[in-house]
């Protein structure tokens, strides 16, 4: 089932397109990724679908129903990039208020709020300020005061940044579990790599538009340069072979080829036994995403930045 | 509007429940009352116990001249200036006495006798050589003399304002310009007072971050008007607690200062001058009587309506101004500064007009700007106590009122706007253009 459909959308700014007719949809319980660099129009996207913004042009719908900023806030979890909490006020008071703000009874957001620090660990927190807190601790509350107004569609934006392995561990968790129990979840992040493992289904965008749109293995194999790694006892002596395979690189036991167009893996693993070679391991190198991207908006200077950061 | 009540609540309790609140809201009127106190205590022990010697052989003052509890004349045949060293604060010595040999009265002290002492010796050494003048020259007793004095003190100008038909009311002038100085100028404080409170919060959401969080569950415009309103009802709060405090505080000081202090306030106000008092105190509290007779005059539940009016829709007006202003600011207060300019700017303004309407109420300047909701709630309070209708037509009231209430409808439209670009907007400074740019613009 649908749990969110885009068409169309459009967000002009006073100087640039900041959402160019991006359309896409969300299973339910999946998790989605909505991937581009920094500038790409993913807040601005993001701020259209949690009612913060509203599109130029282009509709919006939630549950198979025309999206409804007033009504609709109780069903969206949002997780900002840039977090943020009131410093002064008690932590169970505060997530608290903000469930209520989405709209839970007082007394319902007591217990949820108290049956979410226990899972976390912080129900010895209660009382305390979030001035007292250290920034892993207050990542942690952001997060429960995102979720525990039980949404089903959860909207998080850069959620490890900032949090140590273990907590960024933890969160994941917490992630994962929440998608099984039928929440929905928007993961936008322009770190590739922290996708691929993460995510079912991923959109990418660039300057506003979408450039990119499916699983992440639909996406992979759509790339896939059939590039493979083979392990082998000996590999004295192997080159390229018309017809079948370029070699690329050749380390110890290890070489990684190219097959040309046409060929089949079956074909060259009978070349190399009909070689004698003992094969020890066989296995296709996929593309990342991160290289993906890189060759999908290559020559621009958004590219270069990519490089940059992937070295 | 059931978020916007959980905001004002949060924005409300976070207040009330804050250390600082607490501290000035008790210690405010507890200052003001030790001051208060301080002064009259000041004022009526200063004055005691000087004990004067005079030297008068040719008896120019010896009848006339009384003792008083603040001064105590003692007359001493040959004085002179060697009296000082013994137990007298200063020696008075009429023409031809001791040293003086000009035609003036004159006064020895060791050390610079205090303003009040000199002042109050002066007017007796006056009252006396005057009674004795007439009472010579005239050839009428000195009791006689005393009941005319005290006949002519007690004559009062009654002032009566004939309005519209033959109704006569008593004038007030006095009392209306004091109540339209202080109602005015508190308007005047609360607006500063409270608008920054909200530009603070609203700077403190934005910086903390946690703007875009509620904005994410309700509308910008209901966090601006929850925030805006919550304030209000804590500026409210702390003005009845302060009226609370000082009512009973004066009370309690009533209940401290010492019984003959009461005494000589009281005596004086039954209209027996001079009986225990420098004349001057004396005239002070006969005012104060005089005061207290004519509040009874003043419209007070017309004024006190039109100030809970002008009050929250002045601070409303502006609230939603400097609510704007704080959503532009990043992290740096310089930059507060420089954009609340135009928010402080017509404040200042009415306080100047306000000054000058207080004199003459009915200038065409007081008029129009007491229309003006820039200005209106603090120079149309300057003049509602000089009398409606008399001195301000029901129709300018009118007027004034439901311009202002639309200028507050049009404020927090202006700045709900600037309010919802600005409160997620980092980074960059914002100028006056942009802002209203952002006001304009489709959103």
């Amino acid at each position: 089932m649908e749990i969110l459909r885009v068409e169309h959308l459009v967000k002009q700014f006073a100087t640039q397109r900041a959402v160019d007719d991006i359309s896409f949809s969300i299973q339910q319980g999946s998790i989605f990724g909505l991937l581009g660099p920094n500038g790409a129009g993913k807040t601005t996207l993001i701020r259209m679908i949690t009612g913060i913004f509203y599109p130029d042009a282009g509709d919006i719908w939630l549950n198979g129903h025309r999206f409804d900023p007033i009504n609709d806030v109780i069903k969206i979890g949002y997780m900002p990039e840039e977090r943020g909490l009131y410093k002064k006020m008690k932590i169970g008071e505060q997530a608290t208020y903000l469930a209520q703000l989405k709209g839970m009874r007082k007394p319902e957001a007591m217990a949820a709020a108290k049956a979410w620090f226990v899972r976390l660990g912080m129900e010895s927190w209660w009382g305390k300020k979030v001035e007292d807190l250290s920034k892993g601790m207050s990542q942690k509350l952001q997060f429960v005061t995102t979720v525990m107004h039980e949404p089903k569609l959860i909207i998080l934006d850069e959620p490890f940044s900032g949090l140590d392995p273990v907590n960024a561990n933890l969160i994941k968790d917490e992630i994962y579990r929440l998608a099984k129990e039928g929440a929905t979840i928007i993961f936008s992040t322009h770190r590739m790599e922290q996708v691929e493992e993460i995510c079912d289904q991923i959109i990418l965008v660039n300057k506003g538009q979408k450039i990119l749109d499916g699983t992440v293995a639909d996406v992979k194999q759509q790339f896939k340069e059939f590039l493979f790694s083979i392990e082998l006892n000996d590999t004295e002596g192997l080159s390229s072979v018309d017809g079948l395979f370029d070699l690329l690189q050749s380390k110890e036991k290890k070489v990684v080829v190219r097959l040309h167009d046409g060929v089949s893996n079956n074909q060259v693993l009978q070349y190399l036994m009909a070689n004698d070679r003992q094969i020890q391991s066989f296995h296709e190198i996929l593309p990342s995403l991160n290289d993906i991207f890189i060759k999908l908006v290559e020559g621009t200077p958004t590219a270069r930045q990519f490089l940059q950061g992937a070295v | 509007m059931n978020k916007t009540w959980l905001i004002i609540q949060r924005e409300y309790l976070t207040r009330v429940r804050n250390k600082t609140f607490l501290l000035s809201t008790f210690l405010t009127p507890l200052v003001f009352v030790i001051i208060i106190a301080a002064v009259i205590l000041i004022t009526v022990k200063s004055v005691n116990e000087e004990k004067i010697a005079v030297g008068d052989k040719d008896g120019v003052l010896k009848e006339y001249l009384k003792s008083s509890k603040s001064t105590s004349f003692d007359f001493i045949a040959n004085a002179d200036t060697a009296l000082l060293s013994k137990d007298y604060a200063a020696v008075l010595l009429a023409p031809g006495n001791g040293v003086n040999k000009g035609d003036q009265f004159e006064i020895y002290s060791r050390k610079n006798l205090g303003v009040m002492t000199e002042e109050s010796i002066r007017r007796q050494v006056n009252d006396a050589v005057q009674t004795r003048l007439v009472t010579q020259m005239g050839n009428i007793s000195k009791e006689a003399y005393d009941s005319i004095k005290k006949a002519a003190r007690a004559t009062d100008l009654n002032t009566k304002v004939v309005g519209e038909g033959s109704e006569v009311t008593s004038g007030n002038s006095g009392v209306a310009y004091g109540v339209g100085y202080a109602t005015s100028f508190l308007i005047y404080i609360t607006l500063f007072l409270y608008g920054s409170m909200v530009m603070r919060g609203v700077m403190e959401e934005k910086t903390n971050r946690i703007a875009e969080v509620v904005v994410s569950s309700v509308k910008p415009t209901q966090l601006m008007l929850g925030k805006i309103i919550g304030i209000g009802a804590v500026g409210v709060t702390q003005f009845l607690l302060w009226i609370i405090l000082i009512m009973l505080m004066s009370t309690a000081v009533g209940a401290i200062v010492p019984p003959e202090v009461m005494e000589q306030v009281n005596a004086a106000n039954r209209g027996m001058p001079g009986a225990a008092m420098t004349t001057q105190t004396n005239d002070a509290v006969m005012m104060l009587a005089k005061t207290s007779s004519t509040l009874g005059t003043v419209n007070w539940p017309l004024i006190i309506g039109c100030f809970l009016f002008y009050f929250t829709f002045g601070y409303l007006f502006y609230a939603a101004l400097f609510a704007a202003v704080g959503s532009a600011v990043n992290e740096d207060p310089q930059d507060a500064q420089s954009l609340m300019f135009p928010i402080t700017l017509p404040i200042i303004l009415a306080i100047v007009i306000m000054i000058n309407a207080i004199t003459q109420p009915e200038s065409s300047l007081a008029t129009w700007s007491s229309m003006i909701p820039f200005f209106s709630p603090i120079v149309m309070m300057a003049r509602i106590p000089f009398g409606v209708p008399g001195t301000v037509p029901w129709w300018q009231l009118g007027v004034s009122m439901a311009l202002l209430v639309a200028g507050f409808f049009f404020t927090t439209w202006l700045s709900a706007k600037i309010y919802r670009t600005g409160i997620l907007m980092y980074g960059k400074k914002v100028t006056l253009k942009e802002m209203w740019k952002w006001a304009f613009k489709k959103v």
